[in-house]
């Protein structure tokens, strides 16, 4: 059994281990395992092990944070100060900012040990981390299989337990689908509950960063620390949760009302359905109650979802061009040729065509057909979560509609991909918090998730009934042979 | 010309606000290329904007000033483009729901010039091109600017020159921008277009970009009117087209041959979230403004009866106005401190900025003690001028230069006395004046203000003398 952050951190103020001892257990790990798994990109073991130093000077104090000495890692568009952040795109190769996200600023507070940068889909886009211009990590439970994405390093290194915890971003279900495809627990948490300053955008309206972990209390630990208002992020809300997320964890489910729309279990796989819906009669067997419901404009969200997001997209990605900062083209005739050449060759396919697509949907003539209608759509998808959440407290549903997918079999097929995340969108568009948790396996023995969906600012709800679950379906955390085992 | 002119122009104005538009960035001019920056000005990956609400206030105030709707909901959008000094490839701005909408600029003809809209919006970089490269400077990225739009209304060079002249004024005035067209915190575009009078239908016009002087407006509005007009009366028609005014050769070329129809992709910057202001706030700034430089003229007229031009030159300039208000306040009469001010505090400032700081080293109070010790010809006009010059050089006030045996002056009596003096010591000026010829009586001033070294009471002794005459 591995352990979770509060085991960890009572080891390591009882002195059976050492912060610097943890850490270098996990640069061994990462050493032996990465150069298959591929789930790290930029490794920072120097800075590391300078910092667990430091945490095992704070650990002498007795009101050393939680977090303090525990191995982590960040998805590779969370930027940080003097370490590489690239985004896995060629464009922005050797960019190190000189600023931290206000995520790893408030983490680093808490005597956070990074180990480095993990692998994703070149700027948060697709489904496998495929895209990534480091290539693709496998997944560690099968590596012929692919990790899902975007967040797919962060998901590939909690799984192999390359790092205890680690941040993911998710625009329409970069956290939820690769913690789904590799068994591990992924947090969306609500828009604006955590500041996205320093995380590279990708779309704006959507993105938000969160946990990955190998239990729900875990990742309520992670959140609490990353949570809250920050004054250089204008989306960020000053919400009040008030005690803490873990504490929370142990309420009793009974009477909480569960959701469940026939919308989220449209064409998906029969083994994760059926996964599923043994779920929620555990659920309904210890006291909640089954509500059906329906959301009839979720049928429209993957639309809208790609038209909102690629346009975000083409005007966060204007930037890229070469001159102040990352990837220049090596010869050129004149600023234009300059400018043309470096997004040319510096940008993937998957980029390319969603700066295309997010291009035309602005275009004067398109705009009011495309992106106009998409945030009218939005709205109404809006009114009917709402709806939903007068009636449930959380709705339950699959996280993706399949299990991983072997490696390299959507590369060519870009809607194929795109459905891929036809189940965690709607969260996204909503602006809802939701959480995947591993919910049995698939006859090839991959993963499968659930999703756990609540209101704005539900969090506590949403981690409450995904820990009771973890807790009583006797699912096996941490399957995965190998990695770390202190 | 047999045209009719349709002009409209947009002025772009630096807010004189402390730090930039969104984020904590000092605005000061100049300074080392690329050190007044950080991640958000220079849009690093990662960094997000935050509204200053500083900024929000002064548009509101501009707003005001100009007889605007304020509308209360409004949002940032971003306007997407590519250049090198705009360093996230859109420029984030306003579109479809300006600040403020629908106001008017009063000319002194009484016509009124609309303002369509005031939006707020960032400043770009600057590029320096230097030894073949070209380099960027992003201290200026992210100052805050106001852009304001008129009304294609203005249909002479005059109204043109005289609509950008009261539009300073009233930034200045109302303490948002300083304005300085050299300087760039005030840059205009001219639009402009030729039709026959009676035609209803607008021509094609030109746009003049990034005038920098008042003159220069009035020249370019002439120079291009000019040119439009002898391409439409040879039959030709005018290309729609950005141009540019050279002040040296006072013509107006074309910048870029095709207006490029840029598409720049507008939609709602989804980092600032949408804002509302609320009507008190609205109220507060409302009450906050100072008395507008036209109300003001027209109350120093009206109510002071001030004669025009002086009433225009001390309204014209924010701090002259308090300074001078202030002075009233204390006592001082309105014409001895209006003329004191226009004819000698004046005289020792030679620009125009100089009188717009104003920067005097006495009080108004201490002002008002010398206008009224003119205002009750305790000195003559001449000893008051001179006196002011020497407190305006060191500050100190008047009883350092005027002692109390001084001011007791000259009594009835002994004014008697010198006026028998000066009509014995000039008899034939005596007898000028009484048979009518009046300058005559001069000499005898001479005689007086000699004699007591020039602090005798003109205008008594000249009741005195015409008496004495009997006149
Ligand atoms: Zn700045």
């Amino acid at each position: 059994m591995r352990m979770g952050i509060t085991e960890l951190a009572v080891k390591l103020r009882k002195r059976e281990i050492s912060a610097v001892e943890l850490t270098k257990a996990y640069i061994d790990a990462i050493e032996k395992l990465n150069p298959t798994l591929n789930a790290y990109v930029h490794l920072t073991f120097d800075t590391a092990l300078e910092a667990a130093e430091q945490a095992d000077q704070m650990l002498k104090e007795d009101d050393a944070p939680l977090l303090c000495g525990i191995p982590m890692a960040l998805k590779d568009n969370i930027c940080t100060d003097g370490i590489p952040t690239t985004c896995c795109s060629k464009i922005l190769e050797g960019f190190k900012p000189y600023y931290d996200a206000t995520v790893w600023e408030r983490l680093k507070k808490q005597g956070a040990v990074l180990l480095g940068k993990t692998n994703m889909d070149e700027f948060g886009m697709g489904s496998t981390s495929e895209t990534s211009c480091y290539g693709a990590p496998l997944n560690p439970r099968n590596t012929n299989y692919v990790t899902g994405g975007s967040s797919g390093g962060s998901a590939a290194a909690i799984c192999a337990n390359l790092a205890v915890y680690s941040l993911g971003s998710d625009t329409g279900g970069s956290i939820r689908q690769p913690a789904s495809f590799c068994g591990v627990v992924g947090l969306k948490p609500t828009y604006g509950a955590v500041s996205r300053y320093g995380l590279i955008a990708y779309g704006s309206s959507l993105d938000q960063i969160g946990p990955l972990t190998n239990s729900v209390k875990d990742a309520a630990i992670v959140f609490d620390a990353i949570k809250g208002v920050d004054r250089r992020d204008q989306t960020s809300v000053d919400y009040d949760y008030g005690s803490s997320m873990a504490e929370c964890l142990d309420r009793d489910i009974k009477g909480i009302r569960i959701g469940v729309a026939e919308e989220f279990f449209d064409g998906i796989n029969p083994e994760i359905k059926s996964k599923v819906e043994e779920a929620i009669k555990l659920f309904e067997r210890n006291g909640a109650v089954i509500e059906n419901i329906r959301i009839p404009a979720m049928k429209l969200a993957l639309p809208v979802y790609y038209i909102i997001a690629c346009a975000e997209a083409s005007s966060n990605l204007g930037r890229y061009d070469g001159i102040r900062y990352g990837y220049r083209t090596a010869s050129y005739s004149s600023i234009d040729d300059m400018i043309v050449k470096t997004r040319s060759e510096g940008f993937g396919d998957e980029v390319k065509r969603r700066i295309m697509l997010g291009t035309y949907v602005l275009s004067s003539g398109y705009y009011d057909a495309y992106y106009k209608k998409a945030c009218l759509i939005r709205e109404e998808i809006n009114r009917e979560f709402d709806a939903v959440f007068e009636k449930c407290d959380v709705l339950v549903a699959p996280t993706a509609p399949s299990t991983a997918f072997p490696l390299n079999c959507k590369r060519k097929s870009p809607v194929e991909m795109y459905l891929a995340d036809i189940c965690t969108v709607p969260v996204n568009i909503a602006g809802v918090p939701a959480i995947s948790v591993p919910c049995g396996e698939d006859a090839n023995g991959l993963p499968i998730g659930m999703q756990i969906i609540g209101r704005r600012f539900g969090e506590v709800t949403v981690l409450q009934v995904a820990h009771f679950y973890e807790q009583n379906a006797g699912q096996i955390i941490g399957a995965y042979e190998g990695g770390v085992r202190i | 010309m047999n045209y009719e002119i349709v002009c409209g122009i947009e002025t772009h104005i630096e807010l004189a606000t402390r730090t930039k538009i969104f984020c904590g960035c000092t605005t000061e001019f100049g300074g080392e290329p690329n050190t007044h920056c950080c991640p958000v000005c220079t849009g690093q990956p990662g960094a997000l904007p935050v509204l200053n609400q500083k900024v929000v206030e002064y548009a509101i105030k501009a707003g005001l000033a100009l007889n605007c709707k304020i509308n209360t909901k409004s949002h940032m959008d971003r306007k997407n483009y590519v250049y090198p000094d705009l360093p996230k490839a859109y420029q984030i701005s306003q579109y479809d729901e300006p600040l403020c909408e629908k106001g008017y600029i009063e000319l002194d003809s009484g016509k009124r010039i609309g303002i369509a809209r005031i939006h707020i919006e960032e400043d770009a970089g600057k590029l320096i091109h230097e030894k073949g490269y070209t380099f960027i400077d992003y201290n200026r990225s992210g100052v805050p600017l106001i852009e304001i739009v008129s009304e294609p209304d203005i249909s002479s060079a005059e109204e043109a020159k005289e609509y950008a002249e009261k539009l300073q004024l009233i930034m200045r005035y109302i303490g948002i921008s300083d304005c300085k067209m050299q300087e760039g915190s005030m840059r205009c575009d001219v639009n402009l277009s030729l039709r026959k009078p009676g035609d209803s239908s607008l021509g094609v016009r030109t746009e003049i970009k990034n005038i920098n002087s008042l003159s220069f407006i009035q020249k370019a509005v002439m120079a291009e009117a000019e040119r439009q007009a002898d391409i439409l009366d040879a039959g030709g028609t005018v290309v729609q087209q950005t141009m540019r005014y050279d002040e040296a050769t006072n013509t107006v070329t074309p910048m870029r041959d095709k207006e490029n129809s840029e598409d720049y992709r507008y939609f709602p910057d989804p980092d600032i979230l949408r804002f509302s202001i609320d009507e008190e706030k609205i109220e507060e700034i409302r009450k906050s403004l100072p008395e507008l430089p036209f109300e003001k003229l027209k109350r120093y007229v009206n109510v002071l009866g001030l004669p025009e031009a002086t009433a225009k030159q001390i309204s014209r300039y924010r701090k002259v106005a308090e300074f001078f208000e202030g002075a009233l306040a204390e006592g001082a009469s309105v014409k001895n401190a209006a003329n004191l001010i226009v004819g000698t505090i004046f005289a020792t400032m030679g620009t125009e900025e100089e009188k717009e700081l104003f920067d005097v080293l006495i009080s108004p109070a201490q002002y008002a003690a010398l206008v009224k010790l003119a205002d009750e010809r305790k000195i003559n006009i001449g000893v008051a001028q001179a006196t002011l010059q020497k407190m305006l050089e060191t500050g100190k006030p008047v009883e350092e230069f005027i002692k109390p045996e001084d001011l007791v002056g000259i009594s009835d009596e002994e004014l008697e006395k010198l006026c028998r003096e000066a009509m014995d010591a000039n008899p034939k000026a005596a007898a000028d004046v009484r048979s009518g010829k009046d300058k005559a009586i001069n000499a005898m001033f001479g005689y007086i203000m000699k004699k007591t070294g020039g602090k005798a009471d003109i205008r008594k002794a000249e009741v005195m003398l015409r008496k004495l005459i009997g006149q």
